[in-house]
């Protein structure tokens, strides 16, 4: 997780162990590991077995203008500073990217529109990518990734937030159905720090993303947020690790999905770890799914370790159930027909983390395909 | 009020012979009971008797299961309609226990009741206006349409929301369960106080399901019923009442089990 570069201990939990830039580091994953057991791997289409690059996706940048993006080669010395891969795809991505997009924003500079990344796979076969974000000290800047076509894609993304900058993060996965994304957010926060990041996948046939933070000072801010909407067939897994290695920093996680359908299924992985040395830790997280259909699978584990006795707060909880008769109940009674009252319950469920979407017209948006899902 | 055979405007409900089961446990044994227009039936027991269990069997609660009878409005059988249908046919019922539905916001609600029982969406001006008059009639704040359905709401604001919704559907008929438990005096005179104008035109009936007569001092009832054992044990004018708050249940109780 590149948590481990400097001291080069071994973690004290045993939920990341390792870390490395080195594929061969990675034995081809059999499905029995820990950290594989959810993923159905025979739909990876070689992710993990070394499937050469052969470009299929193509990547657009339309950025604000106090922004810089550039395009560099393996060798910038920027790139891999804030992550080392933890897994064999992830590795793999790290080994095969040809080009890199590096995104900085300026010491305090404020960006004045989103910056927007778009993916758009093409269908050709296996590629690699990796996007460094860099905010330097008192920067502020909203950056969205997008992710759309046919792709088998694996790639690593940086977030470098500099001393009291902001950064917020909209990743939307909407692939086409038969999308494969092996995707690692990594956020490494300096001191007063603040990230935001809302990750909305719908799309793909197998989408496995895991979003993780590191702190490098007090008083870092991390929000991570994500909604999905799982349709028949589809495996959409989410794996977040926040790693509180320095004293009185802050982190909430919510994670919340709907599915429906015949054979979707969903993952969540929640690690949270409290070091010994990170007191005045305040965490949360939670994870909830709500089961649409029969057929439909959800994986919640919450992992919360913690090694100090000195937390502002810490807790956890996971639940994925069917809509709640009761909720259905009361609204028909009020003359609403079980549809409207099934739409209305489930937006509801989803409401409070929409509204965490600050920019009016990209929460619409996600709002709107929300909508979409809810009419299939 | 007491000639009930003069002919009004107005819906009848009728409940014959109606029987319902909880998880295959009989419940309701048998109960007959017929609310006409211009009617208040108030019905009165002791708490597990099988009040609540009427009242969500005529709305069609998912967990009651009728094994006998037939509830009828104006003539049409309401159980062999769904939940909705029954509410949109000019039922309503105000739950002892309103539920809370997070992230369904009082406003968003309320438009779509509003708009599933007229057949049409109301004109956003007037539905304001409504809206805002119902809330002040009940002194319900402003700000209370932005929250969430009955979430974090106090037990007197979620029986004032009832009451909201019940002037705001205008029904035919009304079922109040219990909407008196858990109010200080002046949300129970502010609430009562909605009950009235809703019956005031004459063209709707009550069926008020209490504990406790206190709110009968001021919604005035025609007919009182003691529910026992999952039946109807008896029956009378408001004098009843008084009966009942000097005896109390308990020769009612024993005489049904
Ligand atoms: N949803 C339910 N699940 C299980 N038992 C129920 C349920 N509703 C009612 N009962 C049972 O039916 C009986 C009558 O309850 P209820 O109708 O709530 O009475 P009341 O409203 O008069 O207090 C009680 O014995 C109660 O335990
Ligand atoms: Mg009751």
């Amino acid at each position: 997780m590149g948590l481990e570069t400097a001291s080069q201990t071994k973690p004290l939990s045993t939920l990341h162990e390792k870390a490395s830039f080195d594929v061969a580091d990675f034995p081809v994953p059999t499905g029995r590991e820990e950290e594989w057991r959810f993923t159905p791997l025979s739909r990876l289409k070689g992710l993990h077995t070394g499937a050469a690059a052969s470009g299929g996706v193509v990547v657009r940048v339309d950025a604000a203008p106090e922004v810089t993006v550039e395009t560099v080669g393996r060798d910038d010395e920027r790139l891999g500073r804030a992550y080392v891969p933890a897994d064999r795809v992830s590795a793999q991505a790290y080994s095969s990217f040809e080009k890199a997009t590096v995104i900085t924003v300026p010491r305090e500079a404020v960006a004045s529109a989103p910056t927007v990344v778009t993916v758009t796979g093409s269908g050709d076969g296996a590629a690699y990518g990796h996007t460094l974000v860099r905010l330097e000290p008192m920067a502020e800047a909203v950056v969205v990734l997008e992710h759309q076509g046919s792709a088998v894609y694996a790639d690593n993304v940086e977030f470098v937030v500099g001393e009291g900058a902001t950064l917020k993060v909209v990743s939307l996965q909407e692939w086409d159905d038969d999308a494969v994304h092996v995707s690692h957010h990594h956020a490494l926060l300096a001191k007063d720090a603040t990230f935001r990041s809302f990750v909305v996948t719908l799309g793909g046939d197998l989408v496995r993303l895991s979003p993780s933070v590191s702190y490098e000072g007090p008083g870092g801010d991390a929000d991570l947020t994500g909604l999905y909407f799982v349709d028949a067939g589809q495996h959409l897994e989410h794996r977040l690790l926040v790693d509180h290695s320095t004293p009185n920093c802050r982190s909430n996680v919510v994670y919340k999905g709907a599915l429906q359908g015949e054979d979707a299924h969903a993952v969540w992985i929640g690690d949270v770890i409290i070091r010994v040395e990170a007191e005045g830790t305040d965490t949360y997280e939670l994870n909830r799914n709500l089961l649409l259909t029969d057929g439909a699978r959800a994986d919640s584990v919450p992992n919360l370790e913690i090694l100090t006795g000195e937390v502002a707060g810490a807790g956890h909880a996971s639940a994925s159930g069917r809509l709640d008769d009761e909720h259905i109940f009361y609204l028909q009674a009020r003359g609403i027909p079980f549809e409207e009252a099934r739409r209305l319950v489930i937006r509801g469920f989803f409401k409070q983390l929409l509204e965490k979407i600050e920019l009016d017209e990209l929460r619409q948006r996600v709002f709107a395909k929300v909508e979409a899902e809810l009419e299939k | 009020m007491s000639d009930s055979s003069r002919v009004r405007p107005g819906s009848t409900l009728e409940i014959r012979d109606l029987h319902v089961a909880v998880d295959d446990k009989e419940i309701l044994r048998g109960v007959n009971l017929t609310v006409r227009a211009g009617e208040t039936h108030a019905i009165m027991g002791p708490n597990g008797s099988g009040k609540s269990t009427l009242a969500y069997a005529i709305a069609g609660h998912p967990k009651y299961t009728v094994t006998g009878g037939q509830v009828l409005l104006d003539g049409v059988d309401l159980l062999e309609l769904s939940v909705d249908e029954r509410a949109r046919a000019g039922l309503f019922l105000a739950m002892q226990y309103p539920v809370e539905v997070p992230g369904v916001s009082v406003s968003n609600f309320l438009r779509s009741a509003v708009t599933a029982v007229r057949g049409e969406a109301p004109k956003l001006r007037e539905f304001a206006k409504d809206l805002k008059s119902g809330m002040d009639a009940l002194s319900i704040d402003a700000a209370f349409a932005q929250r969430n359905l009955n979430e974090g709401f106090s037990g007197g604001e979620k029986k004032r929301h009832e009451i909201l919704q019940l002037e705001l559907l205008k029904p035919k008929i009304a079922v109040l369960d219990e909407t008196d438990s858990g109010l200080d005096v002046d949300a129970l005179r502010v609430v009562s106080e909605g009950i009235n104008r809703f019956r005031s035109t004459g063209e709707t009936g009550v069926l008020l399901i209490t504990h406790y007569t206190r709110i009968l001092r001021y919604v005035k009832p025609d007919f009182v019923h003691v529910f026992a054992g999952g039946r109807i044990v008896e029956q009378g004018g408001p004098e009843l009442a008084d009966k009942l708050e000097a005896e109390g249940y308990e020769a009612y109780v024993k005489a049904s089990a």
